[in-house]
């Protein structure tokens, strides 16, 4: 649910659901999206040869 | 035929007897699945829940996996945040299982809900004052979470690993693992927390409501604190389990120690908090509601105060009091006897706060309804126990899921032939009748 859907109410139980789970999905997102940049650009650099 | 993908330094059965063994486990794995076409298909009647059981087998089995999986929330936070480096030989395993219990749940979930099509719903019109909402959002989350954890492991394989932009990718992704641990341990506590909250703030249930702190009931709070306790207790069990099927020693005797010497106090102190809890329950919170304790555990023919004990004593003090000595955890028998104990206690403990709670009658005129599941219920119910053993099995055979399996089973090469006898100049090769296709 995000604020322009008809159901919001700009309240304390909406801002404290909605807001924890869209915080949860951004430091995934954000955390998944660092790796992969990260990844993409070793491989550009020809770093990663198979072995830890 | 799939050498090639075992982990590094490790010796596997043959192909064909590796899938002859999964045989029985496809074949429970086909009858769940039946018997989940078959509620979506037919509907919930296929069920015995009824008026009295809105919450039944699905909902116990859900609560029940969520707190066994929280081994995997626990040894992250102990391994990642703490800094108990010792766990990192034993949290991959964790995280599988936990990735198992999660998956488990939320195919249970989308079972019990009748019409998985609208799952999404509670996310897009999301009822706020509802604490399960807060537990379909953490869930969610969470399971996230341990895909992200597992998804090295997968990437780990060692084929897989060839392709630099996954091995570079497993390698960014173990940089930053305390942060996904960090958020699953956060994640981890509310919805745990919240599904013992469930149970605490209904008022009219006299059997399982507590009063609280703020807006929490006391059983919030033990529920986060027994998944933490018997988390690793099933994790434990699981390894051990796996250690026998495969014949081999996968985790050094230590990490065990470790771990179980953790969950000996977590559990020790849930269940002097328990047994606190239940004190004051009997004698302050449900006599201040009409209810004198023995209501609770008599006139039915299934619930009397030996399920407390079992609860408490059996699946309590005993493996807690095992778990902290010393001798205990490094006698298998008595650490295996302490863990099994351990998983029996939370399931009666789930059990107890979903399907005795709606057994209590409430009213004077009111009988003890009981309930036994339907056989849909009981396939759906074992569908996940099929598809986390076929996961644990590809996982151990083509993942490098115990980094300590190489060194405690070297692989002893195969004694040198003996040196050939020098060839006899003078003889006629064997071969020198035969054409080039049979030589």
């Amino acid at each position: 649910m995000f604020p322009f859907n008809f159901e919001w109410i700009w309240d304390m139980s909406h801002l404290v659901f909605m807001g924890g789970l869209w915080f949860a999905l951004t430091i995934l997102g954000l955390g998944m999206a660092y790796c992969i940049i990260k990844a993409v650009i070793d491989t550009a650099q020809g770093k990663g040869g198979g072995h830890h | 035929m799939d050498d090639a993908l075992f982990p590094k330094g490790v010796k596997r059965c043959p192909l064909p007897e590796f899938l002859m063994k999964l045989g029985p486990v496809v074949a429970l794995l086909i009858w769940g699945v039946v018997a989940m076409l078959m509620c979506w298909i037919k509907g919930l009647n296929q069920t015995n829940m009824n008026d009295a059981y809105g919450f039944a087998a699905w909902i116990w089995a859900d609560l029940t996996v969520i707190a066994l999986g929280g081994g995997a929330f626990f040894t992250g936070f102990l391994r990642y945040l703490i800094g108990k480096e010792k766990l990192k030989n034993i949290i991959n395993f964790a995280v599988l299982i936990g990735f198992i219990c999660y998956s488990s749940a939320l195919l249970i979930l989308a079972i019990d809900i009748g019409q998985p099509l609208r799952g999404w719903f509670i996310f897009w019109h999301a009822n706020v004052h509802s604490m399960l909402t807060e537990v379909a959002f953490c869930l969610t989350c969470y399971f996230g979470v341990l895909t992200i954890e597992y998804l090295p492991l997968v990437l780990e394989n060692r084929q897989i690993d060839r392709v630099p932009f996954f091995h570079n990718l497993t390698h960014h992704m173990h940089e930053v693992m305390p942060l996904f641990a960090a958020t699953g341990a956060f994640l981890s506590f509310f919805h745990q927390g919240s599904l013992g909250g469930v149970a605490g703030v209904l008022f009219g249930r006299p059997f399982a409501f507590r009063e609280g702190l703020f807006i929490w009931p006391w059983t919030f709070f033990l529920f986060t604190w027994s998944a933490a306790a018997y988390g690793p207790c099933f994790t434990i069990m699981l390894a051990k389990i796996t250690e026998k099927v495969t014949g081999k020693r996968l985790i050094k005797d230590d990490v065990y120690d470790l771990l179980a010497k953790i969950a000996g106090w977590m559990m020790a102190t849930y269940i002097v908090a328990k047994i606190i809890d239940t004190w004051y329950w009997a004698t302050v919170t449900a006599p201040a509601r009409g209810m004198t304790f023995m209501q609770f555990y008599s006139n039915n023919p299934l619930y009397g105060i030996w399920i407390l004990i079992l609860e408490i004593v059996i699946g309590g003090v005993i493996p807690a009091a095992i778990l902290l000595t010393r001798k205990g955890r490094n006698t298998p028998f008595a650490l295996m006897t302490a863990v099994v104990l351990g998983v029996i206690g939370v399931c009666v403990n789930r059990w107890v706060m979903v399907l005795q709670t709606l057994a209590v009658p409430v009213l004077p005129f009111e009988g003890w309804p009981m309930y036994y599941p339907s056989w849909q219920e009981v396939a759906t119910t074992l569908l996940p126990v099929a598809y986390g053993i076929i996961l644990v099995a590809f996982s151990y055979r083509y993942l490098p899921v115990f980094p300590q399996e190489a060194e405690l089973n070297p692989i002893v090469s195969e004694p040198a032939a003996p040196p050939a006898p020098a060839p006899d100049t003078d003889a006629e090769p064997a071969d020198a009748e035969l054409s080039p296709a049979q030589a």
